[in-house]
């Protein structure tokens, strides 16, 4: 693989300090202060991360990479020891040489406790593992153990560190405290305040990354309660990435709540198409349905949270009216045909097109390699192409005001005019005036961007490729019914260049292709031209013929994509 | 490994022993108890511990006890189980429980009568009982939807009816 100076590379700190310290008697180096996970500036490394960085876990509940240390799960509990330091302020030695450990007599919160030099943390002893057990004992005292009907079974840290660590009966004779149950928060959360472990993620994640303060604990003791401000509803637009925090089932998302069981879904890595940003998420599918996304861990795009917006956007997926049919239009009367015989149709139809007849829409919604087997396309009828633009408010976290997953895509493979939707007039005078005879759409309803039904009625050729049935696949001469990015490869590039790709979670239904398979079995009829066969093949074909992806490869991308200057 | 065949002896060729030796057994068991049972008109007693066909139970209030949590229809080894949980808004009817299932199928055409599916249920909802004689005039009808499960389970009589105390120590303490 070349590396190319066009990749850009996070910009490498300033060196800082390394302090060697001791996980269970391994050593490891660590910076002597690291990044804080909401601010961003140096605090110093803490016990937990120490341990994290030689890959011993350490069971955690309130702690949270990317939330203020709020320490009072003491769930983390370690015994640490530090060297022994003589009156001279040199560390004592043992008889064999090595420094002389005094133990602390007392153990210490892992995500709390800053690390120094030559410290010893121990998170396998007797009494660490004595002290998990009362934890665990203590958080189980009025916890209602409804497993059997709570949505978090399956992905509980209640569950799993029970399992682990956990006591298998339970010693508390009395009655257990209730709380309210089914009490809802907002629009899409609903919170069952008996399974509640008081981590305080939900508040610090609200308070501290959203900036909207509307949670808090009321009563004391063992009635603690989490609550939404009196009279003001949960409902900022990240309020649904509380559900994910949560390491209990207290907070529970309406749109998912008793839907499947989370150990039936299948997890795979795809990307958000509800905006520019690109967020990483992971569909959860079953037997080709999908059920829910969740954000998924990328530093360089949306740290571990995802908005409301975009998580609660997938129901068109599987809208019953989706286009299934490849079909066939002669004057008014439309027939369903199937591949087989429509493509060669319109490759004919396509070939006797005369260079400069043609214009070319493609949707900023489809993937890179779609566009660019569109643009190779437009190029050999010299088209005319354009994209849509499509914006929205933007917020200040993650919802970007380019609602197209992919307009950076679209301008990289030159589909989108500059700027994006300024050629869409000029492409409705050519119709009106009768040189642009053929029209290729993908993914868009031109109707509303434009060109009526009067002017592509005048078309002598109409293709439109589309999910979803809409004004512009009525009139189409061919309609080719695509793929959700559910359903198909490819990859995206958001607004700030982040080339990303997506996998396949589920089957496409009824004909619907993959737009990327029969664009290949239509170019090299009409333009001569033959496509990679494979997705990775024709992205590092495209990665070679685009300047700004020069050097960026389909393996390169990982999971978490490749930052490339736009 | 070559198995020498032993060639018949005379008596043996003439075959009148062996007739003999057989009518021998036969009257034997014309004067030993009578085995065959007189099926259908005479049904068997199902010995305890017998693993018949699943069916669902409701508890002593009448509630489907079944919560949908699925875990049968995880460990079914078939894939026989078929469960359509409530969705967002819960099963009404199912009160405190909040969850109970849309829709239950068990395709006996697929079931095996492991009872995996009752040693797993956490809610005591579902068990093999002494049905053996399943038959169906089609396919369709050998798949049991919930109302048939229920119909055919009856009402188990929990000692324990967590729920319920759950729901009455909910209501001393003013919930």
């Amino acid at each position: 693989m070349s590396t190319n100076a066009k990749i850009e590379t996070p910009p490498t700190p300033a060196p800082v300090e390394k302090i060697k310290v001791k996980v269970d008697g391994r050593e490891v180096e660590v910076p002597k202060t690291m990044p804080d996970g909401v601010t961003g500036k140096p605090v110093p490394t803490t016990m937990i991360q120490a341990c994290h960085a030689i890959k011993v876990e350490v069971p955690h509940y309130c702690y949270h990479p990317r939330l203020p240390v709020a320490g009072n799960c003491r769930m983390c509990l370690v015994e640490f020891g530090t060297p022994a330091m003589g009156p001279d302020r040199k560390p004592i030695l043992n008889p064999d040489g090595t420094a002389k450990i005094l133990k602390s007599p007392r153990p210490a919160i892992a995500c709390a406790t800053p690390i120094s030099p030559g410290m010893e943390i121990y998170t396998n002893t007797p009494n660490v593992r004595f002290m998990r057990e009362g934890i665990l004992e203590f958080l189980l005292i009025n916890h209602p153990l409804d497993c059997p009907i709570c949505d978090q079974a399956g992905e509980c840290k209640l569950q799993e560190y029970s399992v682990d660590h956990g006591q298998t009966s339970s010693r508390f004779a009395e009655i257990k405290v209730h709380k309210p149950k089914r009490v809802d928060l907002g629009p899409r959360i609903i919170l069952d305040d008996e399974r509640c472990i008081l981590c305080t993620r939900c508040i610090r994640f609200t308070r501290d990354v959203v900036g909207d303060d509307a949670l808090g604990i009321v009563n004391r003791g063992s009635y603690n309660t989490i609550t939404a401000y009196p009279g003001k509803p949960f409902d900022n637009n990240y309020s649904l990435n509380t559900v994910d925090l949560c390491p209990v089932g207290a907070l529970t998302s309406k749109d998912f709540r008793f839907q499947m069981r989370v150990w039936f879904l299948k997890e795979t890595k795809s990307l958000c198409t509800s905006c520019g940003t690109g967020c990483n998420v992971v569909v959860g599918s079953r037997e080709d349905r999908m059920f829910r996304y969740k954000p998924r861990e990328n530093d360089s795009v949306n740290a571990t949270w995802m908005c409301d917006h975009g998580r609660l956007n997938y129901r068109w997926i599987h809208n019953p009216e989706r286009l299934v049919q490849v079909t066939v239009r002669n004057g008014a009367a439309a027939t369903v045909s199937d591949w087989k015989s429509a493509m060669p149709q319109l490759a004919a139809r396509l070939k006797s097109a005369a260079p400069g007849t043609v214009a070319v829409i493609g949707s900023a919604r489809q993937t890179t390699e779609e566009l660019f087997l569109l643009a190779k396309l437009a190029r050999h009828f010299q088209a005319v192409t354009d994209s849509v633009p499509r914006t929205g408010p933007a917020d200040h976290l993650l919802l970007n005001a380019d609602r197209n997953p992919n307009s950076t895509g679209a301008v990289f493979t030159g589909l989108a005019a500059t700027p994006m939707g300024s050629n869409l007039g000029k492409i409705a005078e050519g119709i009106r005036s009768g040189r642009i005879k053929t029209l290729i759409v993908f993914g868009e309803d031109v109707t509303r961007h434009g060109i009526g039904a009067d002017l592509l009625a005048r078309l002598d050729l109409l293709v439109a490729s589309d999910i979803l049935p809409n004004a512009t696949t009525k009139l189409a001469h061919f309609v080719l019914p695509g793929c959700a990015h559910v359903e198909k490869r490819g990859t995206f590039v958001n607004v700030k260049g982040h080339v990303q790709k997506f996998m396949k979670a589920i089957e496409p239904k009824g004909d619907a292709r993959a737009e990327v398979e029969f664009l290949k079995e239509l170019l090299p009829t009409v333009t001569g031209w033959t496509a990679p066969r494979s997705l990775e093949g024709l992205f590092n074909q495209m990665a070679g013929e685009i300047p700004a992806l020069q050097g960026v490869t389909w393996a390169a991308l990982g999971d978490t994509g490749v930052r490339v200057q736009i | 490994m070559i198995v020498n065949r032993k060639k018949l002896n005379f008596l043996e060729r003439l075959y009148v022993p062996a007739v003999i030796g057989g009518f021998k057994i036969t009257i034997r068991h014309f004067f030993k108890k009578k085995v065959t049972m007189q099926y259908p008109e005479e049904k068997w007693v199902v010995p305890e511990g017998y693993r018949g066909a699943p069916y669902l139970v409701k508890d002593q209030q009448g509630r489907t006890k079944c919560v949908s949590c699925q875990l049968c229809e995880f460990v079914c080894p078939p894939k026989a189980i078929q469960i359509t949980p409530p969705g967002p808004g819960g099963l009404p009817e199912a009160g405190n429980v909040e969850k109970g299932p849309r829709e239950f199928e068990i395709n006996m055409l697929r079931c095996i009568f492991c009872g995996l599916c009752q040693e797993v249920c956490p809610e005591e909802a579902i068990f093999l009982m002494k049905d053996y004689s399943l038959n169906g005039k089609s396919r369709e009808e050998l798949i049991h939807n919930k109302e048939k499960l229920l119909a055919m389970g009856g009402v188990h009589n929990d000692k324990i009816q967590k729920w319920k105390t759950k729901a009455d120590e909910a209501r001393q303490q003013g919930l």
